[in-house]
């Protein structure tokens, strides 16, 4: 599966989970409006770290903090190229 | 329990000398509270009549915490602070314990006859005390399996290091993530009370962007809260809509990645972080940028407080610490020494300790305190679960997480799906089965199905604790 579509995935389940409407998820899209809240996105960050291998956040240096989800998909996608 | 060490004034007097009130105020997303009013109101007769009572202040805003606390201290024998995310079922038993006389949730008080019921509970009736010699503000420590704990301060050890005799003209206006009240957040609202400076409070249904923007409007220069708090804050646009002169982090450990992101953020900050609890209060701010602290800090004369380390834990000394529990049954705080044992585990890697976890296990999620032994009880009722182990788990947003390892019965009959299917299932069914049972920080973020735990010769799981 595509990194997008894992990342994707991942975070409709999450939300689902903890049981928060999400709206149509675009690039644009604030990560923190999304209605994920930071347990969530927290939770989403520990579930890709097992199912993609790669934890981006822990980068040494130069990890810009993702605003929006394109950003936020863009830093697994890069993480794992 | 020690008396009072040095007579001080009320709160609502050094509010008063601490300069131009007129032009200081406390904010929240709906209300703008001048400080000249709250604190120049002549004794309100409803106020009045809490004098030498207990009274528990279970209020929905943070502003109107606020505001009762400048009138009630100083009137009131003891001051017990609801914390907002308590359960209210908890209610009655705190009342009991902590002997409440009146437990209010509007403020001002209305009259007990204005006939509305609103001006609430009136509990059994407590001793007559005119003119306590200092309030008693009863805190409560942040959630824990059990009864969060509760503990008294006064004025004096919560703020006595503010008081001086010439506080300068006028303090900055402070931004804070935490709620006042809890004790990170109280901390700040007594330093802008009598600093003096002003405060702008978050609100619970705001984003992270708004709170920002909201600061951001209201000129605020110093922002404080936990390193996930700052996360959080960092991942959104408005960040950059403020430009802080003093960023600081407590109430978890700060790691170097956050400390990096805010440098980068806030050049030109004094960016802190600072240990403190509700029993030891302040143990030691760094401001070198660097995660962990100083060697050079442990029994160093002269300092904020005294500290020491005593079986790889950190205990803290000083006239900041708490006064006891108030619940006696629970071993004095501080020690014979006049220690307080945080329970945080340290190890010394160069000239720095840096902090290794909680010594009882505890694991922390974004502030939220998850004990490992609860999580594992639900987990175990599971009617597949031989037995479980759930630890922590670094996390870039909440600073830990919990995750478990599980180790399943044997399966009855031959499951039909591959063993990869029936192991995402079962993964699955725990998850929907703790989420169930325990509150959302509590329920594991991933679990793994493992063939077997390791027990140690005593019996007893071995933990791998940092």
């Amino acid at each position: 599966m595509p990194v997008r579509s894992t990342v994707e995935s991942t975070i409709v389940q999450v939300a689902a989970e903890h049981n928060k409407s999400l709206p149509p998820l675009t690039d644009n899209l604030p990560l923190l409006e999304s209605g994920l809240d930071s347990l969530c996105l927290a939770v989403v960050v520990a579930r890709l770290e097992d199912g993609l291998g790669v934890d981006p956040f822990s980068a040494a240096e130069g990890v810009v903090l993702p605003v929006t989800i394109g950003d936020f998909v863009e830093l697994y996608e890069n993480a794992t190229r | 329990m020690k008396t009072q060490r040095v007579e001080r004034p009320c709160l609502r007097a050094l509010v008063l000398r601490a300069g131009d009130a007129a032009a200081r105020f406390i904010a929240d997303e709906a209300t703008r509270l001048d400080l000249s009013v709250v604190a120049g109101v002549a004794a309100r007769p409803s106020v009045e009549r809490l004098r030498g009572k207990t009274v528990l202040l279970a209020l929905a805003r943070q502003v109107d915490t606020a505001a009762a606390l400048i009138e009630l201290d100083g009137v009131a024998r003891r001051i017990v602070l609801w914390p907002h995310d308590l359960p209210i079922g908890r209610m009655d038993g705190v009342i009991k314990a902590a002997e409440v006389d009146f437990a209010i949730s509007v403020w001002p008080p209305l009259e007990p006859d204005s006939g509305d019921g609103v001006f609430t509970i009136r509990a059994a009736p407590g001793p007559e005390e005119i003119d306590p010699p200092a309030s008693e503000w009863v805190l409560f420590t942040s959630g824990t399996a059990g009864q969060p704990k509760m503990v008294v301060h006064t004025l004096d050890s919560l703020a006595g290091h503010l008081f001086s005799d010439a506080p300068p003209a006028m303090g900055p206006i402070w931004c804070t993530f935490y709620d006042i009240r809890r004790y990170g957040g109280l901390q700040i609202l007594l330093r802008a009370l009598i600093g003096p400076g002003s405060l702008v409070l978050s609100c619970p249904d705001e984003t992270p962007g708004m709170f920002l923007a909201r600061a951001a409007a209201a000129g605020a220069t110093h922002f404080l809260g936990t390193p996930s708090h700052w996360r959080r804050a960092l991942m959104t646009e408005e960040a950059g809509r403020i430009s802080p002169a003093y960023v600081r982090l407590s109430g978890e450990v700060a790691d170097q990645m956050i400390l990096d992101k805010l440098r980068q953020s806030y050049g030109h900050a004094r960016i802190v972080h600072a240990f403190a609890s509700t029993e030891a209060g302040l143990a030691f701010e760094v401001a070198d940028g660097e995660a962990g602290f100083p060697a050079a800090l442990v029994s160093q004369p002269g300092a904020a407080a005294d500290l020491r380390i005593l079986g790889h834990a950190l205990q803290v000394r000083s006239r900041r610490n708490a006064i006891g529990y108030l619940d006696k049954r629970i071993n004095a705080i501080p020690d014979a020494e006049g220690f307080v044992d945080t329970g945080d585990i340290v190890e010394l890697r160069g000239d720095r300790y840096y902090f290794a976890g909680r010594r009882d296990g505890t694991v922390n999620v974004g502030g939220q305190k998850v004990h490992p032994e609860e999580v594992e009880a639900v987990i175990n009722q599971h009617p597949a679960v031989e037995m479980s182990l759930v630890s922590a788990r670094a996390s870039p947003i909440t600073g830990a997480i919990v995750v478990a390892d599980v180790v399943c019965r044997p399966p009855g009959t031959a499951p039909s799906a591959s063993p990869a299917d029936s192991a995402r299932a079962m993964q699955s069914d725990i998850r929907d089965f703790c989420r169930a049972r325990l509150a959302a920080h509590k329920v594991p973020a991933a679990i793994r199905i493992v063939p077997r735990l390791d027990i140690a010769p005593s019996g007893k799981l071995v933990r791998m604790r940092a």
